[in-house]
């Protein structure tokens, strides 16, 4: 599972792509290739249009290594926050063609499925990034259908300790419903990449 | 995400608080659906995944309720919220909601938040869209240190199963692996791990680190040694069976040599590196590499049922391309241990000679004439006495002693002794 990369590798990443060197793309897109493309299908619900996501948002890194500041968080959830930026502005172009075709939909009708497209990008990042106890826990309560003590003895911990895994887990989790992605994004959407 | 309770003055004095959602799959039902006779009408899982939840299958009313303290309660919330709390500590939780608003809204709170609990999709992404991606960005951007054009099969390959690996879970790590090639004309086979091997992997790549004076993975001072040797060597060193630990240093020289070499400019790509029995030019040596990577990342992906494409047709070609130029000298080599029929003609070197047409259909194919009686000949299409018809990758099992010489045979045209010894010291190629 794709962990928070360590700040030395961030800031290495970074002068690697600022010198122009095609093998550190490589390593970037094997890093954050499987999130980005997540995130964005999840945002656009299609395979299509998560591919193209996907060639934007590493084309604008590539292009734009010296955008990342690596005090503002990890290169990790500016990866994720530049995707969700893309991917949500490709939603609302596509919607606006569907309702320019169609003439069905309303300005509120998008509003609301851009936030629910944005908050289980959010969501999905999260999960992704939390704690690997925490998520371990989620996933044998959740997927797996194990109750808390059977969870307790998987992951060897006491019944204690996993009834708090799972309550801190969903309570980050939980934030995706207030929180912009990442902790630190800035506010609105900005412009496309 | 709004739900029509949303309004926390409602909660303060709500009893209403909906029952937990059931897990995403529903298979097996275990311990009931607690809670699932609590469900308010006017509550619904819309759009969200998993299963409405079910009729009320629990036990009729007589659970027993325990008596738990306020910090029980409120640690029980995320069990309870995932439906993983046993059906007495779900009713004495409810009970408690009913009573206490701080508890009520993070109930409600974290009932919303399994809603956004999900699938992990990562197994979807196309292999190929890698390429598709550093090609848009690179043409953006020109690299100002390219990776060289050489050297993009090993890159793409090592990717390709790198995905793969990150996509298996740990038990698959020890899956069992049957490695099998051709040594003397007879199937070797070997039992091996999906971690064993990437520890091969990992130990015959280290041949081309220790070419260009990087950390040998087998250590410092390591003797000349074949590639099985090292493998052997590898094996045996660890002090416990492989596992998915060898993923990250099998990963980390991949890209530390793809790097290294994207440095050192042009004169590398002929560098000499040596496997013991032979040599090979570091520009073939790589491609070796990634034809080796994608034949064990077929043979994991066999033994973890997971889908696993071809190399793109340009990199196949490259493969077969240098399968073909080693025929010769694989041909020289049985024929002086009487393993194939005897030279026919004498041919000066570096003129044309008797050959085998060998055609290579599907991506990644072509026209190949590979000299019979001499490595020194140069292949000549006019002097060809037999032609051999296969698919691409159908040629490269054969090479990787995947398949035998008799099975590779598709369609065959003229001298029946000429095609065997090819299709022979194809299969010859393949080693652990």
């Amino acid at each position: 599972m794709a962990m928070d990369t360590p700040p030395r590798w961030d800031r290495k990443m970074q002068q690697r792509l600022a010198r122009g060197e095609a093998a550190a793309l490589g390593e970037l897109y094997d890093r954050f290739a499987a999130l980005v493309h997540s995130l964005a299908h999840r945002v656009l619900d299609d395979d299509a249009a998560a591919d193209q996501v996907t060639r934007e948002v590493f084309g604008y890194i590539w292009e734009n290594p010296d955008a990342y500041d690596p005090k503002q968080g990890n290169m990790r959830s500016w990866v994720a926050r530049l995707t969700q930026r893309q991917a949500v502005h490709r939603l609302r172009q596509a919607e606006a063609t569907a309702y320019a075709e169609t003439g069905q939909g309303s300005a509120e009708e998008l509003e609301q499925k851009v936030r629910r497209a944005s908050v289980a990008a959010r969501a999905d990042y999260i999960v992704t990034s939390m704690p690997a106890p925490l998520r371990a826990a989620l996933e044998l309560a959740y997927f797996q259908r194990r109750d808390y003590r059977q969870t307790a003895a998987d992951l060897g911990v006491t019944d204690d300790e996993a009834r708090r895994r799972l309550r801190l887990g969903l309570q980050l989790l939980s934030t995706a419903n207030t929180r912009p992605l990442g902790g630190s994004s800035p506010p609105g959407y900005g412009p496309a990449l | 995400m709004s739900t029509p309770h949303g309004d926390p003055d409602d909660l303060a004095r709500a009893p209403w608080i909906p029952g937990p959602r059931q897990a995403a799959d529903d298979h097996a039902d275990l311990e009931a659906a607690p809670g699932a006779d609590t469900v308010l009408p006017g509550f619904e899982a819309s759009g969200e995944p998993g299963p409405a939840p079910e009729p009320a299958e629990t036990e009729p009313a007589e659970t027993e309720v325990p008596v738990l303290t306020h910090g029980v309660l409120k640690s029980l919330l995320g069990a309870w919220a995932l439906s993983a709390c046993s059906s007495g500590e779900t009713k004495a939780v409810e009970d408690h909601l009913t009573s206490c608003a701080p508890c009520a809204d993070e109930a409600l709170r974290l009932r919303d938040a399994v809603a956004l609990l999900h699938e992990d999709r990562d197994l979807d992404l196309d292999p190929l869209l890698r390429s598709r991606v550093l090609e848009n960005c690179l043409g953006r951007r020109p690299a100002r240190i390219p990776v060289p054009e050489w050297v993009t099969p090993y890159d793409a390959e090592t990717a390709r199963l790198d995905a793969l690996l990150r996509d298996i879970g740990e038990s698959e790590w020890h899956a069992p692996v049957r490695l099998k090639w051709y040594e003397e004309d007879r199937v070797v086979r070997r039992k091996a791990t999906v971690a064993g091997v990437i520890g091969h992997l990992l130990a015959v790549d280290g041949l081309v680190s220790a070419a260009l004076g990087l950390t040998d993975p087998l250590g410092t001072g390591v003797p000349e040694l074949s590639p099985a040797e090292r493998t052997e060597a590898f094996w045996a060193g660890l002090d416990r069976p492989p596992n998915r630990a060898l993923r990250d240093p099998w990963r980390e020289q991949s890209h530390t040599l793809i790097r290294t070499v994207s440095f050192a400019g042009r004169g590398v790509a002929d560098l000499t590196v040596t496997y013991k029995d032979f040599a090979l030019p570091l520009r073939d040596s790589l491609l070796e590499r990634a034809f080796e990577c994608w034949v064990h990342a077929d043979d994991i992906a066999n033994a973890v049922a997971y889908p696993y494409a071809p190399p793109s047709g340009a990199h196949l070609h490259g493969m077969i391309d240098l399968a073909a130029r080693l025929l010769p000298a694989a041909l020289a080599t049985r024929r002086r241990a009487g393993l194939a029929s005897p030279a026919r003609h004498l041919v000066a070197a570096g003129t044309p000679g008797r050959s085998l047409h060998l055609e290579v259909e599907g991506a990644g194919g072509g026209h190949w004439y590979i000299p019979l009686d001499s490595p020194a000949a140069v292949g000549s299409a006019e002097q060809s006495v037999a032609q051999v018809a296969m698919d691409g990758v159908e040629f490269c099992q054969l090479v990787a002693g995947h398949i035998s010489p008799e099975e590779a045979a598709a369609g065959q045209d003229g001298d029946r002794e000429a095609i065997r010894d090819v299709l022979s010291a194809a299969a010859s190629l393949s080693r652990l």
